[in-house]
């Protein structure tokens, strides 16, 4: 028996604006009273790196699940932002170290820096650090305008290509990209293949948080505004979209160059997580791990690419940790060594395409209605399957035999399934 | 008296590769006017519809929307050498617009297989044809600084959506929708683009006889109520007999006549084309 369960708007943004907030400061507080040593500190991290990668997502999201544009290009536009970050916020002191072997750069300043001498600050001081605080922004703002306009010009030769041929363009520009910030002639800038360091990052897992949820919330007004609706109709029928007046390029175009815009946020905030930037995690394994997520939170479905995010995040750096330490839920084998933990994975992945092929959410979105629908009918449900348990036990034992044989057909059947899946709304004209 | 031209297609032909699709078509729609476009299968009646509507560029010949040279081509390149229409020499500018300008100028069509946006509800397919009119930018439009314009493009589109009795549907998915229903719902959405001509691909193909009965009086009812032109490609002769005031006929590219319906039902070439004649 399912009750749906119906709330006036003003009631629901009381409850997302008190969940956030809750949720804010309960990080903010755990953070405070965790000891940097205790294994729970990993719980930050995945919520630091998944909150990164969700913004990532989302924007990959935005022009593969909305607009129906099958990029490949998000490391590359990552690895613009990450560098524009860092190039102009290592102090001035350290440029000489950072860039050992450039004569110390040829950019002498850094944004943050100025913004912490010009309140007056001594290091150590609040204005020191509100200045660098503030001054943290300048930067990371220009890395999404530097990738939104690199993105612009390879947009304009790139977003005439259609479907997998976009794919390729995009990808190949991606490193392209890659190959060209470590060009050595480039050192004095971008230091070559040598690592950036030393400069500014955050203090407190709230920052990546907020920042990624702000850019998140611009992405979601996008998508129910017009212009959201009109590249849902370059994604559901070109032509039919153009014939409507949807002038293509321009809406892909505005597509390609805001989804970049957050990738390279995306980036800054991921130099900023990991203090030091080199091109090296930007290859298009990177690419994969944010298509991935977008495929097993759901194509066109901004709550999965959360969702998404954190359980990869989660699983990949903390979940299956002890599958490679060779400690799994208190199993232990011999061949639980270092890797297995990608084995497992993959398994998981598998499992996940076959069974959901839609993804976790498919397209729908979180709504308060539905959560709480589904809270309250939890307890029902929860009780009609311990009751209906050991009956489906034997059921399962009893049909085992049976599917196992029809396994092979089945998952012919989904590979077909996700055939069609990919291909949808992108015949050719 | 002269009515007001609202589309005039001069000299045109289309012609891919070899085959000649379009061959020399002269047609023109007048304001208030519904006229048919029809022909055996495989006469060039969707291609000419692709070519008014900007999906092709013309190889020869010109159309004009409302008194103004929108399309204009000449046989150019390859094409020079290979081109078996006429008129070659009659035109010497290019001007090619693609399918958005030529809506936004107010020509909206339907197509002959049902295109609608299959991800989309109801509603929302009828809002995305308000987009072309939209003035908000993309910024405004996100941070919703055009609230009214929003609004009022809502309120519009659940008028058109109860004038074509879907209200009770614009949740649904458009591809939920029961087929005759996908039909009226293509021309709301075309009508939402506010248009001064619309073009209407067999709107009723499929449908049964008292369907397409009441998709005359509604085609007829539009027209009144929305002060535009048609221009339709339809197989229902009764359709075609009912609503039309003039028809042209197209057979294997050319146009082989032009009248009332009574003209065209006793033109002997008409019926040679659709029955073939006694050897």
């Amino acid at each position: 028996m399912n009750k749906e369960i119906s709330i006036s708007k003003k009631q629901k943004t009381i409850l997302s604006l008190f969940t956030c907030l809750v949720f804010l400061a309960l990080v903010y507080v755990g953070d405070m009273l965790t000891p940097p040593t205790s294994s729970w500190g990993m719980l930050f991290t995945v919520l630091e790196k998944g909150s990164i990668y969700a913004l990532v997502a989302v924007s990959m999201n935005l022009l593969n699940g909305f607009t129906g544009l099958f990029s490949l290009g998000q490391a590359g536009f990552m690895l613009i932002g990450g560098y524009t970050y860092a190039i102009f916020s290592i102090p001035a002191a350290s440029r000489d170290s950072v860039y050992q072997y450039f004569d110390g750069g040829l950019i002498k300043f850094s944004i943050p820096e100025i913004f912490s001498n010009a309140l007056g600050g001594v290091l150590g001081e609040l204005g020191y650090s509100l200045g660098e605080f503030i001054g943290m922004f300048v930067p990371m703002i220009m890395a999404g305008l530097i990738t939104a306009g690199l993105a612009f010009l390879i947009g304009i030769p790139v977003l005439r290509l259609k479907s997998d041929y976009l794919a390729i363009a995009t990808l190949g520009f991606a490193e392209i990209l890659r190959a060209f910030f470590q060009w050595k002639a480039l050192g004095p800038i971008t230091n070559g293949s040598n690592i950036l360091r030393s400069f500014s990052t955050y203090s407190s897992p709230l920052f990546p948080i907020i920042i990624s949820g702000l850019c998140i919330g611009f992405i979601v007004l996008l998508i129910n505004s017009s212009y959201g609706r009109a590249f849902k109709a370059i994604r559901d029928d070109e032509i039919a979209a153009e014939a409507m007046g949807v002038n293509l390029f321009k809406h892909k175009q505005w597509s390609f160059v805001i989804s970049s815009f957050f990738a390279g946020i995306g980036g800054a905030l991921l130099a900023m997580f990991s203090s030091s930037i080199t091109t090296t995690p930007f290859t298009s394994n990177l690419t994969y791990e944010i298509l991935l997520i977008v495929v097993i939170g759901g194509i066109g479905s901004v709550t999965g690419s959360i969702l998404g995010s954190f359980l990869f995040v989660a699983c990949s750096e903390w979940w299956l940790r002890g599958l490679d330490s060779g400690a799994f839920l208190g199993l232990s084998f011999g061949f639980m060594r270092p890797g297995f933990r990608k084995v497992v994975f993959a398994v998981v992945i598998m499992i996940i395409v076959l069974f959901y092929s839609k993804g976790i959410m498919g397209t729908r979105e979180f709504s308060w209605e539905g959560f709480l629908t589904f809270l309250k009918n939890l307890p029902g449900r929860l009780i009609n399957f311990f009751k209906a348990f050991p009956k489906r036990l034997a059921d399962f034992f009893r049909t085992l035999p049976a599917k196992i044989a029809g396994l092979p057909a089945r998952m012919k059947n989904s590979l077909k399934k996700l055939k069609t899946n990919t291909k949808h709304g992108k015949e050719a004209r | 008296m002269t009515k007001r031209n609202i589309l005039r297609v001069s000299d045109v032909t289309m012609q891919f590769g070899g085959v000649v699709a379009v061959n020399n078509l002269n047609l023109e729609v007048n304001k208030g006017e519904i006229i048919g476009l029809i022909g055996p299968n495989g006469a060039g009646k969707t291609t000419a519809f692709n070519v008014i509507t900007g999906v092709y560029a013309p190889t020869n010949g010109a159309v004009s929307i409302d008194g103004q040279v929108v399309i204009e081509n000449y046989p150019q390149g390859k094409m020079k050498a290979l081109y078996k229409g006429q008129n070659a020499g009659k035109y010497a500018d290019r001007r090619v617009l693609t399918p958005d300008k030529i809506t936004k100028m107010g020509v909206a069509r339907t197509f002959q297989n049902i295109r609608l946006f299959k991800g989309m509800s109801v509603m929302e397919n009828v809002l995305v044809a308000m987009h072309t009119n939209l003035e908000a930018g993309v910024f405004s439009a996100a941070f919703r600084r055009n609230r009214k314009e929003e609004e009022k493009m809502h309120d519009e589109a659940m008028q058109l959506l109860r004038m074509f009795d879907l209200e009770k549907n614009k949740d649904d998915m458009s591809t939920s929708l029961p087929y005759g229903k996908q039909r009226h719902l293509e021309i709301a959405r075309a009508l939402a683009t506010k248009p001064k001509l619309l073009l209407l691909d067999e709107p009723a193909a499929g449908m049964n006889p008292q369907e397409s009965d009441e998709l005359m009086h509604l085609v007829a009812k539009i027209r009144d109520d929305f002060d535009l032109s048609v221009l339709m490609i339809e197989h229902h002769m009764q359709v075609v007999m009912g609503i039309c005031e003039r028809i042209y006929v197209l057979d294997y590219g050319a146009l082989i006549a032009e009248g009332n319906p009574q003209e065209i039902q006793n033109n002997p070439r008409v019926i040679e084309a659709y029955l073939g004649v006694d050897e």
